[in-house]
């Protein structure tokens, strides 16, 4: 690998990394708002700059968005007293913030984003890392979030965090399964006779050129979001936070920056599986449902195909923070019930449905 | 006797939780777009309606007199002990030295008032008034201790024409049917 393509390897991870954190941020904002919308209030509206809330208009409307919340959150975090209790596991405790972040931010290398077409009209994926495993290497790193959930309680060495950990952990491994399972039959669907072929995203994207896969199985997509929400222990399975019942689970003893990046990686954690969704079920950056994107093949194009795509991953973000202010949250056992006894045995239906499904429709 | 609730058992759809989900989906919603009913406060502040029990001030007549006589009821009826009179007389020369008594110094204690409004209930010179002033501060104890000069600042003049004591003059000066 010549040195220019290794350099602007390094820049694209950079801006991409960038971009997710920065979404990964505002996802914080977003929750806070919409969480203060849906519950009659106003939100954070106070934090504010010296001279851009100075402008006219734009910088008051600024202001009322709370957009300067998040520097100031941020900045909060970077600059708070750090204390670290007597009782815990100095290693493990340090370790698994970081071990929270790494994964989250990991699996955007295999995340396709966009699309571009080069002189000879052909469209290929914008993607850091096209690997053909793509959505193996998106499980199997989302998973090891769970380790860092598994380390921050027991290196906390008290009750409360154990818990949480125990719950999320039991949880996240009975919910992958349902995952897997519901990920199959999509797959499947995207390597018919005629199509590319592989594992990659982008290849199920291009197999959602007519319909999204949504309405084509929308079975797939109901269990596959569901235990999306359940990986991302989002609301109504937070079982590793559960702040009602375990003070903040699994992350009670910390605090400060060490807290930040807890934080950060739940919300990037929501951003990727938003982007996950979007690409399997709601067609990636395909225009709508047997509609051809109206742009032109060029650089405008696959510039509008990825803020159409970005556009759709937002929706997903807003869906579940809008779900999280819904719902209550399911009890311990209602969720293994469910997960064990509900979502497993109709992901294997669905698996066997497809199975036949696309068998059937590859002979006629 | 107790009621019996006819419970139907749930039906297949419902037992899914899917129609909940979607109703509760929808309820959020339409909470989203409802216009906020939040008040700005510092922005903004609250009406504050008539009769509003806010800080007690001292009040002068349109003459600028000052119209307690230093009586002492407030003092004896206010429940924390949040006033305290030093009564003084008014001197011989001064124009208004009938009324015999001024209050030397009037202080009252913000910090022990509980804004109950005994003592506007009781001032029988009306010299006493809970204002609408409902946000007081300052930086010691000491400071929140209002003193006559500050209590007259916060009261201002009462715009009312009973000119009591004018009238208790003239009546003495040059008499009438009751005198």
């Amino acid at each position: 690998m010549d040195p220019i393509t290794l350099i602007l390897k390094v820049v694209y991870a950079l801006v991409m990394i960038s971009v997710v954190m920065t979404c990964a941020g505002y996802c914080v904002l977003a929750e806070r708002k919409v969480a203060a919308w849906i519950q009659g209030r106003v939100g954070p509206n106070r934090a504010s700059l010296p001279f851009i809330t100075a402008i006219p208009i734009i910088g008051p409307f600024l202001q009322k968005l709370g957009i300067w919340q998040l520097p100031a959150d941020g900045l909060k975090f970077l600059f708070k007293e750090d204390p670290v209790p007597g009782h815990v596991n100095k290693v493990y405790y340090f370790l698994a913030p970081v071990l929270a972040l790494v994964p989250a931010l990991m699996t955007m290398v295999a995340v396709p984003f966009g699309q571009y077409w080069d002189e000879a009209g052909v469209g290929h994926p914008l993607i850091l890392a096209n690997i053909d495993i793509g959505i193996l290497f998106i499980l199997a790193v989302s998973s090891l979030g769970v380790y860092s959930i598994v380390l921050a309680g027991w290196a906390a060495n008290s009750k409360y965090p154990f818990f949480g950990s125990i719950r999320a952990s039991a949880q996240m491994v009975s919910y992958e399964l349902t995952m897997g399972l519901a990920l199959l039959p999509v797959l499947m669907w995207a390597n018919t006779a005629d199509g590319i072929g592989g594992l990659t995203l982008s290849n199920v994207v291009a197999s959602q050129d007519g319909l999204w896969l949504a309405f084509i199985q929308p079975l797939s997509a109901f269990l596959f979001l569901i235990a999306l929400f359940a990986e991302t222990n989002r609301l109504p399975f937070d079982m590793a936070e559960s702040e009602t019942d375990l003070v903040g689970g699994f992350h009670t003893e910390y605090g400060s920056f060490k807290f930040g990046l807890f934080f950060t990686a739940e919300y990037a954690h929501i951003v990727m599986g938003s982007a996950l969704f979007v690409l399997l079920f709601l067609g990636g950056w395909n225009f709508l449902p047997f509609l051809a994107a109206p742009w032109p093949h060029t650089l405008v194009g696959s510039v509008l195909s990825v803020l159409w795509f970005f556009f759709k991953v937002c929706f997903m973000i807003f869906f579940f923070i809008w779900v999280r202010w819904t719902l209550p949250r399911f009890r311990y056992d209602q969720v293994m019930h469910m997960g064990w006894n509900t979502l497993l045995p109709w992901a294997l239906v669905n698996l066997v449905f497809n199975t036949f499904l696309i068998g059937f429709l590859d002979k006629a | 006797m107790a009621k019996i609730v006819d419970r139907k058992p749930l039906s297949l759809l419902e037992k899914t939780n899917i129609p909940q989900i979607l109703k509760g989906l929808y309820i959020t919603l339409v909470n989203f777009f409802r216009p906020k009913v939040t008040l700005q406060y510092p922005d903004q502040r609250p009406v504050i309606p008539n009769n509003y029990r806010g800080v007690p001030t001292l009040v002068k007549d349109p003459n600028e007199r000052e119209k307690c006589v230093s009586c002492q009821l407030c003092e004896f009826v206010c429940p924390p002990k949040a006033i305290r009179i030093t009564p003084g007389t008014i001197s011989e020369e001064a124009d208004t030295a009938h009324v015999e008594k001024a209050p030397q110094e009037f202080e009252i204690n913000m910090l022990r008032c509980i804004y109950c409004g005994l003592c506007q209930e009781v001032c029988p010179e009306e010299a006493i008034f809970l204002q609408d002033i409902y946000s007081i501060n300052g930086l010691s104890r000491e400071e929140l201790v209002f003193n006559k000069s500050k209590l007259y600042e916060l009261g201002g003049v009462l715009p009312d024409k009973h000119y009591k004591w004018d009238k208790k003059r003239d009546d003495a000066l040059h008499g009438n049917e009751n005198h």
